[in-house]
């Protein structure tokens, strides 16, 4: 079995968000970047299913030379080989057509990312790969188990859960559940330096949405605190003054 | 030029969230001049079609073929992209539910649309710019996106457009799709809905509990004052990590993204992750026995104490408050 797993590198989610130019640059001064946390989830699965010489996990990501300790990371983590997109990842649709273009003839039985790159929370990516690659996608899934030619995915749905049987080659975005992020080992780490990382050059696809801004929630009214007696205080407030019920 | 918005169902039955896109359409429609038509797919009854009148649609087309009872997103997108081009819609608008997450992209690339996900507001439209402002960081920031191309596609956030009634009727014509046999590879198994849960993503009011409340067993005091308010309940990732809670209740940055217009927070400190999922909630009330808890700095209102004393005081006094009626 042949697995594609999209990785993105995201800003460490304890950062504190701000921004330069009037609002329009996102400002990575001082910010850790990290291995995007679903895409950690896909990752683990991915390594899970290939283990036993079952298979081989490859990675892709599209960004520039400074995004390589992320990578390199990932390969620590059990990936075999990786390529990266020599690019400034500019929308998901740009993403997306990389992710397709390069997989196009290779067959790859499956190909998985995160439910969500953190930073713009597109959940974007996966299904345009789907439908790039006219296969089947499946987004959000909280387990994958794959038999032959036939996944079974459980997908999230309002208010419960979805259980699908799906053909390989699939694309699939993965959540909580599918699998225990996994932590890179001495020998992992040592092996990860070795391990082939090829650079190709991104085709040419316009983007086709541009940020031109950025604001930050405004800031809530001071708190109003109330005693451990004031229950039915409470109750009327949340009545008469934020009228919420 | 039109707007085409695709009304989701669950079990046939339509949703709030589903009456936000139709308004959101609606007054988009209208700031641009031009019509509004809507495409339902499966088992909806025609009462429950029309009403979509009320909320800004006018033309309803209706697509009832038995392979296309359940969703299917390659699918779905088809029939959707397919009724975008015969009613010559730029705009495609739908929620950003679970399903929508799954079919909007899919749409986007057929229609060679920029999409927006998780827009929270009614787009800009000025000097031929279209720019709608979505939700980026986990809630940390918003960011005005520009969609430069012709066609648009925008996965709208649930409860972040008020549901407004401005309209009269709607005529629903039946479509009949020509989707292909390969767009049916995913097969549904099965369903499986905990029918007397409010689920979590459509809720209006939460209640949340984390690891200062020791145990699962003392989960029953969460549910009451839940069930008195009508809530949803929810939990902080290391509740539902240790099984305390199913994982579908985990909300935060790794966990769903939630903006009710009351989130109740017990027993839980307020981490940056956690917060990162709820704090576009639009009243937040806390209640710790830390008074030097985190939460306390993000929230409306606050109690500071012990959980175990003022749940059930406050599930009594919200009982009280609805026995008046
Ligand atoms: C990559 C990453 C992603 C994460 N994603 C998420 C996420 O999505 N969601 C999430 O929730 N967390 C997430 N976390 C974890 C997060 O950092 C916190 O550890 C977590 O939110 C803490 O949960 P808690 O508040 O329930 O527990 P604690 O931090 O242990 O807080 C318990 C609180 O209960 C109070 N308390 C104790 N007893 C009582 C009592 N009797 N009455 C009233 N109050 C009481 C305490 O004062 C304390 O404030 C993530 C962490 C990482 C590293
Ligand atoms: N720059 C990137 N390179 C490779 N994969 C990516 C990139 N950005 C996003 N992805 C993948 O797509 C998933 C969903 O991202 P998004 O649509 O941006 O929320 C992520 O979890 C990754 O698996």
């Amino acid at each position: 079995m042949k697995i594609l797993v999209c990785i993105s590198n995201v800003p460490d989610t304890t950062t504190k968000i701000t921004f330069t130019d009037n609002n329009t640059q996102f400002n990575a001064a001082g910010v850790q970047f990290i291995l995007n946390p679903y895409d950690e989830i896909a990752l683990a699965r991915a390594i899970e299913l290939t283990e036993g010489g079952k298979g081989t996990v490859s990675l892709i990501h599209i960004g520039e030379l400074s995004t390589e300790p992320t990578i390199r990371k990932a390969l620590a983590i059990g990936a075999d080989d990786a390529v990266r997109v020599n690019a400034q990842p500019k929308d998901a649709w740009f993403v997306a057509n990389q992710i397709a273009a390069y997989a196009k003839d290779k067959s790859f039985d499956l190909i998985l990312t995160g439910r969500e790159s953190i930073d713009y929370n597109g959940s974007q990516v996966t299904a345009m790969i789907g439908e790039l690659l006219d296969i089947p996608s499946v987004s959000i899934i909280k387990k994958l188990d794959v038999d032959g030619s036939n996944a079974t995915l459980e997908r999230e749905i309002e208010g419960g859960k979805e259980i699908l049987s799906v053909p390989t080659p699939l694309v699939a975005s993965c959540a909580e559940g599918v699998a225990e992020p996994k932590i890179p080992n001495m020998r992992g780490i040592m092996s990860a330096r070795t391990k082939p990382l090829q650079v190709i050059e991104p085709t040419a696809v316009d983007a086709l949405t541009v940020v031109k801004n950025y604001e930050t929630p405004a800031p809530r009214g001071a708190v109003k605190m109330l005693q451990d007696t004031d229950a039915e205080k409470l109750v009327e407030l949340l009545h008469s003054e934020a009228r919420v019920i | 030029m039109s707007v085409l918005v695709y009304v989701e169902n669950a079990d046939g039955q339509f949703k709030k969230s589903t009456f936000e896109v139709v308004s959101y359409a609606a007054a988009l429609a209208k700031t641009l001049n031009t019509s509004l038509a809507a495409i339902s797919i499966g088992n909806v009854a025609d009462v429950a079609l029309s009403e979509l009148g009320k909320y800004g649609a006018t033309k309803i087309l209706n697509v009832t073929s038995d392979k296309l009872k359940t969703f299917v997103n390659q699918a779905y997108a088809s029939v959707i992209a397919e009724a975008a081009a015969k009613e010559s819609a730029d705009i495609v608008v739908l929620s950003n539910s679970f399903s929508g997450k799954g079919l909007a992209p899919r749409i986007a690339v057929k229609l060679q649309a920029g999409l927006i996900s998780g827009a929270v507001a009614l787009p800009e439209v000025s000097d031929g710019k279209f720019i709608v402002k979505r939700t980026a960081f986990s809630g940390k920031a918003f960011a005005f996106t520009e969609i430069t191309s012709a066609k648009k596609v925008i996965a709208l956030n649930p409860n972040s457009y008020k549901v407004e009634e401005t309209g009269a009727t709607a005529a629903v014509e039946n479509f009949e799709s020509s989707v292909k046999d390969s767009d049916f590879k995913s097969v549904i198994k099965e369903i499986v809905r905990a029918t007397d849960k409010i689920s979590l993503p459509d809720a209006e009011l939460v209640v949340s509990a984390g690891r200062g409340l020791k145990g699962p067993e003392n989960w029953k005091m969460i549910e009451d004052l839940a069930d008195a308010l009508g809530a949803a309940t929810a939990c902080s990732k290391p509740v539902s990590d240790a099984g305390w809670r199913p994982h579908e209740e985990h909300v935060g940055q790794t966990g769903i993204a939630i903006s009710p217009n009351l989130y109740i927070a017990v027993g839980i400190s307020g981490a940056i992750q956690h917060l990162a999922g709820v704090s576009s909630s639009k009243t937040i009330v806390v209640i710790n026995k830390d008074p030097e808890a985190p939460f306390f700095k993000v929230a409306d209102y606050g109690i500071v104490g012990d959980a175990f004393d003022i749940v059930p005081k406050l599930t009594e006094a919200v009982k009280a408050y609805k026995a008046q009626g």
